[in-house]
């Protein structure tokens, strides 16, 4: 048998070749509507890093100032391209480990598609000024519920998955996708409540929800993702049942409680803000319980990481996750917080989450995922390989420069005898590393969106064999 | 199936508790120090208020002062360390994440001057050179010299100035400017 994937052929209603079946179209549409957000995240990307060294640049349209541009390119990454790529992917493991087909499947696709019409409103919303004015929470809250509400219906289906499962255990994957599909719904209900518009309190929601956004939405997708992939291409269970447990209710019990971290030094009430700091230091447990586990079911095949493109993406995207959340756990801490709070090193800290885990993470899941749907293989090795180190290096020149920034920059804030002008002025050249490091990025964008039209319209020849960097080493 | 209720009541449960804590509680605790009307709010703020969120000036500015000591906002003159009733009446609230430009929670005692906050809105270059602030230019009017007699031009420096032409604010100029000169903690009202 030529293509590995491929030999498991058999007509019972729970073989993979059925459940990929059941799971093309509504998983292919999350996946290529996320694709198009990742574009347009991009573009939005790189016209506010340029606009934060060149103010002039494009500065005679409002609809196109940083103050818009800039909150609209969180929105369309976090609401389009991780949120649906992400639903997308979840539902492809929630298929594959439940050993269930996706149900539902005429809805999802319908809110998949409302879910792309309250983007595109929503952008226009923001770039023409209507805003809600609230990090991460911009989109106007009737836009917002739209979204939220997609992502419930989409939910409901994974609960429906989790009762009709044709296994008995269920592995840590869906533990953690099932609370995810759970938490994003209550989160987005809660923070559009109008009891929390009033004055101060709504900062304490406002960074509640936007800490949670990542922590109890993507990071379990992400963790999931890695959970699957890492023992799936290695070829070795996962390495401990009791660790995997420890991860995933150490993560739900502290993780809940960071996001007052994000208001250490303002006027809200203290106590809140030191329960929020405790639990950012509590999270290095099942951080490190994490990090344990997947690095033990690793160890001793790491030539795999050379070989397979999924598993290349998911180790980098597993590492970050370690790396970024001890970075968390130690900039909660109020010595740590006075200096880089306000700086650019919290934009490039937010970056090491959102992309270099869990855009990685969302790449490799694709590239495990589309051959799948699609029965048709990735086209090029090259370009593969060229999208991971586009993706590889430009974080890092973005993120390592910037955080160097950063703390200059808050040094430079503490101290009363330097000019503020100066604590601005010293941060432009890396500020202009970003932008450099943006085209990079935009540049591996641009190449992973050409890779999934060529396998999803099933342009060129058929390879022969799974598209891996190794002829010999099979992903199955 | 016990299995599936126990998982699903243990995610609900964490959920339900932290969200108590970090938004119900500081509701009940922070709601009564907030929820008196502040009277001092003419149109015009809260006009400029609105236009403050829509072009995103919190995505450069903060508005909260950390403690003396911690940090060096008392130092740089920024004011007193912020009160949760500094916000009252202003959803949404602007504390903000990011400092590329100065805190801004005591604007209106540091830089009174309307003239100044209209051309720095204008071209943030003219007055204060080398920043990075982007211009707002929709918030003015290119007009004739001849045209509006009873209103005045910008006095721009010489390299901004357009021959034969003045620039006048608009409405949502002079409201941003009202809003941003109302961010006073000398005025009483405030300091309350």
């Amino acid at each position: 048998m030529s293509s590995g994937h491929l030999s498991e052929i058999d007509s019972s209603v729970q073989s993979i070749r059925f459940l990929d079946g059941k799971a093309r179209y509504p998983v292919l549409f999350l996946i290529a509507s996320g694709v198009l957000w990742l574009l347009f995240g991009s573009l939005l990307a790189l016209l506010a890093s340029v606009k934060m060294h060149a103010p002039e640049f494009l500065g005679q349209w409002s609809f196109l100032t940083f103050g818009r541009v800039r909150p609209l390119h969180l929105n369309t990454m976090v609401y389009g391209w991780a949120s649906m790529t992400g639903a997308g992917v979840a539902l492809w493991l929630l298929s594959r480990t439940l050993r269930v087909a996706i149900p539902m499947r005429p809805y999802i696709i319908g809110v998949t598609v409302i879910w792309n019409i309250a983007l595109f409103v929503g952008s226009i919303q923001i770039l023409s000024g209507f805003t809600r004015g609230i990090e991460w929470l911009e989109f106007p809250v009737s836009t917002m519920i739209v979204i939220v509400w997609c992502i419930l219906v989409i939910g409901i289906a994974a609960m429906l998955m989790l009762f009709y499962r044709n296994v008995k255990t269920l592995y840590v994957s869906v533990w953690y996708i099932i609370a995810a599909f759970l938490w994003l719904p209550l989160l987005g209900g809660v923070s559009s409540l109008p009891i929390f518009n009033s004055p101060t309190v709504q900062a304490g929601m406002n960074w509640w929800f936007a800490h949670n956004a990542l922590g109890l939405w993507f990071t379990p997708i992400g963790l999931a993702a890695a959970y699957y992939f890492i023992p799936k291409v290695v070829g070795r269970p996962i390495y401990s049942y009791g660790l995997s447990l420890l991860g995933f209710w150490g993560l739900a019990l502290f993780y809940n409680w960071n996001g007052f971290h994000h208001l250490i030094g303002s006027p809200l009430p203290t106590w809140f803000v030191t329960i929020s700091i405790a639990a950012s230091v509590m999270m290095i447990i099942p951080v490190v319980v994490v990090a344990v586990n997947h690095h033990m079911t690793v160890v001793g095949s790491f030539s795999a990481v050379k070989h397979s493109p999924t598993l290349r993406f998911v180790v980098f995207g597993a590492m970050s996750y370690t790396f970024v959340s001890l970075q968390g756990s130690l900039q909660a801490l109020r010595s740590t917080n006075e200096v880089i709070h306000f700086t650019h090193f919290v934009v490039a800290h937010a970056h090491i989450g959102m992309y270099a885990f869990v855009t990685m993470m969302l790449f490799g899941s694709c590239y495990y995922i589309l051959p799948r749907l699609t029965n048709w293989e990735w086209q090029s090795h090259k370009l593969i390989k060229a999208h991971f180190w586009l993706s590889a290096i430009g974080i890092i020149l973005y993120t390592v420069p910037l955080q160097i920034g950063g703390v200059l920059q808050g040094l430079a804030m503490n101290n009363p005898d330097i000019p503020f002008m100066d604590t601005m002025n010293l941060t432009i050249p890396y500020l202009i590393a970003r932008s450099v490091a943006g085209v990079l990025l935009t540049a591996g964008h641009l190449i992973f969106a050409y890779l999934v039209v060529r396998i999803v319209s099933k342009v060129g020849l058929r390879p022969e064999a799974p598209t891996i960097w190794k002829k010999t080493l099979k992903e199955t | 199936m016990v299995r599936n209720w126990i998982l699903l009541f243990g995610i609900i449960a964490v959920f339900a508790i932290a969200m108590v804590g970090l938004t119900i509680l500081p509701k009940l605790v922070v709601d009564p120090r907030v929820e008196a009307v502040d009277y001092g709010n003419t149109f015009e703020i809260v006009q400029g208020h609105a236009i403050y969120v829509r072009e995103g000036c919190i995505y450069c500015h903060s508005m909260q002062v950390r403690p003396e000591g911690f940090g060096a906002d008392f130092e740089r003159g920024w004011g007193r360390a912020s009160e949760a009733e500094d916000y009252r009446n202003l959803t949404p609230h602007l504390l903000g994440t990011m400092r590329t430009g100065p805190d801004l929670s005591n604007i209106g005692s540091r830089q009174p001057s309307v003239d100044w906050h209209m051309i720095h809105l204008y071209q943030p270059r003219a007055v204060s050179e080398g920043s990075i602030m982007p211009p707002y230019p929709w918030l003015f009017e290119v007009v004739n010299e001849t045209a509006r007699p009873n209103r005045e031009g910008l006095s721009l420096p010489e390299e901004y100035r357009i021959p034969g032409k003045k620039v006048i604010p608009t409405d949502e100029a002079r409201y941003l400017v009202a809003f941003l000169l109302s961010l006073n903690q000398q005025v009483p009202g405030m300091e309350d």
